[in-house]
């Protein structure tokens, strides 16, 4: 953040920052556009520095919904943006960032969705803001933030058979709760968030919201700068990485070896219990996707358990990869062909039912197990259906079962 | 600021998804949003609210996502003002931006019945209960915050403080 203000800042302090990139998507944008209308001028601050993405319900679902996506589309067009990812070429904003090389280490990224802390896996500082929030930085390219204090999240040790990264950030939603670092930066730390693909590194952050945090982060380091290499991103900010004698508001240690397979139970976040402790609960729906657990990488551990197998009869399994490319990826491995043999459903790359837009909507008195962030009343669709959130493992093995299933009985 | 009106009360973690159910983020005027505030807890809510009318409720209020159809949804079906005990992040800052005030008074949850007269001084920090005859201090928000809520929000600021005449 000092580097956005081009001076050094201190917890608790007021600051006017400069955005380094802005991103707003269909449901959050149009308002966004209607605020920036009453300011007298929709016109962006800089055209290459904001990304336009149709991702929440795609293709469009009903005419409302069509209608919001002919907006940006328009607007993008009278404006010239460069970077807006209409239908086909699209992906879950999150995922979208990361994989067309738009978030780098030492950024500073504003996004008009909750979500956009997922970006901070790669050393970018990211926060989710509202429409009028996001319509002053379209028109000024600044934002006013409190700088926030900074938590220290040290995750060490190996992780055991079946547990993931999205085990992980449940554990630790559940140790701290829903608003255990309400303003706060989440600095992830620790061997065992080093030795995270890039992938579990986005699910982590993704997850910070949930926490209440503004934003979660890991330190770039090597692996890091390997993965951007290889999508082929210059380097155009400097890296930057915390100090190691920083001072943090908070601190909590975690023994990463200790953990076993979790989930969120309805319908709270914070409501982590062991899957051993709820298994056999039965489930109308799997739901694997999201921008936490959307990437190619949590497909193959899915697909890995659902390979020569079915699911469960009653049971319905909805795999929706989180791009365009994901989607491309998992063709060219066959993981496809895994998930539709077993007896799945492949919807084409969006939020899907997550936030209970379309393409799977809960019904009443339905349980679903979930790959996503949210299990809050009616999230997925109905408010008197319930949601339990998990890995794609657990996911994939309860779909096999029908009902709630620890995944280490299914993994070699 | 001063806002007047009944005590309604919520507890802890009421999210975004309760007070404005995601199946509505395709509206976006502000009256049929209103009409759906906090349909995922009471459906009769935003028929029974009131003009002026508080929201009293626990801890972390607001969580979830960064709608900013959810504070909407209650300032424009009345809601005079938001006290809690804490609140989400991106909620403060939306309310705040759009003209919804926000309040922290952990200990205005406890000491407010549901249905109690309410007056909240924003500059002052002070809640009185006048049902109850109470009197509960917390910290005002900083001068610039208060400044927008008293606007009306963060775009009436910035048209009042860019010289921006009401054409549209
Ligand atoms: S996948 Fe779910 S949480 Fe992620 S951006 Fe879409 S709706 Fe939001």
């Amino acid at each position: 953040m000092a580097r956005s203000c081009r001076r050094s800042v201190s917890p608790g302090e007021y600051v006017e920052a400069s955005v380094d990139l802005a991103m707003f998507h269909e449901l959050t944008g149009p308002l966004t556009l209607k605020v920036l209308r009453k300011l007298g001028s929709d016109k962006p601050w800089d055209r290459e520095k904001l990304v336009i993405v149709l991702d929440h319900q795609v293709p469009a679902d009903t005419v409302k919904t069509a209608e919001l996506h002919k907006e940006l589309r328009i607007y993008a067009r009278r404006w010239g943006i460069p970077y807006f990812y209409d239908v086909g070429r699209h992906g879950i904003a999150h995922q979208l960032l990361v994989e067309e090389g738009f978030v780098q280490p030492g950024m500073l990224i504003v996004g008009a969705d909750s979500h956009t802390c997922t970006a901070g896996a790669l050393g970018a500082f990211a926060t989710g803001v509202g429409s009028t929030d996001m319509a002053a930085v379209v028109a000024t390219g600044k934002i006013w933030l409190r700088v926030p204090e900074s938590m220290k999240i040290m995750v060490d040790g190996e992780l055991p058979k079946g547990v993931y990264a999205k085990d992980v950030v449940l554990h630790v939603i559940g140790e701290i709760g829903a608003d255990g670092a309400t303003y706060m930066a989440v600095e992830f730390h620790g061997s065992t968030i080093e030795s995270m693909s890039i992938s579990d590194r986005l699910t982590i952050c993704n997850m910070a919201v949930e926490m209440g945090a503004k934003t979660g982060m890991v330190n770039p380091d090597a692996r890091t700068l390997e993965y951007l290499r290889s999508i082929g991103c210059e380097l155009r900010y400097p890296v930057l990485r915390s100090d190691d004698n920083a001072h943090y508001a908070e601190e909590l240690h975690i023994d990463a070896s200790k953990l076993e397979p979790v989930v969120a139970c309805p319908h709270r976040v914070d409501n982590v219990k062991a899957v051993a402790e709820v298994e056999g609960t039965p489930v109308d729906q799997v739901f694997i996707g999201s921008c936490t657990n959307g990437r190619i990488e949590d497909l193959r551990v899915a697909a890995k358990i659902l390979k020569g197998r079915k699911v469960a009869e009653g049971t319905r399994l909805i795999v929706i990869p989180a791009s365009q490319r994901v989607l491309k990826e998992a063709l060219r491995e066959e993981l496809i062909d895994i998930f539709v043999d077993a007896g799945g459903v492949v919807c084409n790359p969006n939020c899907g039912p997550c936030l209970g837009g379309h393409m799977g909507v809960l019904a009443d008195g339905e349980v679903a197990i979930s790959t996503s962030n949210r299990n809050f009343i009616g999230r997925m669709g109905s408010p008197k259906s319930e949601v339990y959130l998990a890995s794609p493992a657990t996911a994939a093995a309860s779909a096999v079962e029908g009902r709630i299933t620890d995944p280490r009985r299914y993994l070699p | 600021m001063k806002i007047r009106g009944r005590a309604w009360k919520f507890g802890d973690s009421i999210d975004t998804d309760v007070i404005l159910p995601g199946k509505y983020l395709t509206l976006t005027e502000p009256k049929e949003l209103a009409q759906h505030a906090m349909e995922g807890i009471d459906s009769e809510f935003s028929r029974r609210v009131q003009p002026g009318d508080i929201i009293v409720a626990g801890r972390n209020f607001g969580c979830g996502s960064s709608r900013e159809h959810a504070p909407l949804a209650l300032k424009h079906a009345g809601v005079g003002a938001v006290v809690a005990k804490s609140f989400a992040r991106i909620f403060f800052r939306n309310a705040v931006n759009i003209g919804l005030p926000v309040v922290i008074c952990p200990e205005a949850y406890e000491a407010v019945e549901q249905g109690d007269q309410l007056e909240v001084d924003l500059e002052g920090g002070v809640l009185r209960d006048l049902t109850k005859g109470v009197e509960l201090k917390f910290t005002p928000l900083p001068s610039f915050l208060l400044e927008i809520l008293s606007s009306g929000g963060l775009i009436p600021y910035l048209k009042s403080k860019l010289g921006v005449r009401d054409a549209l």
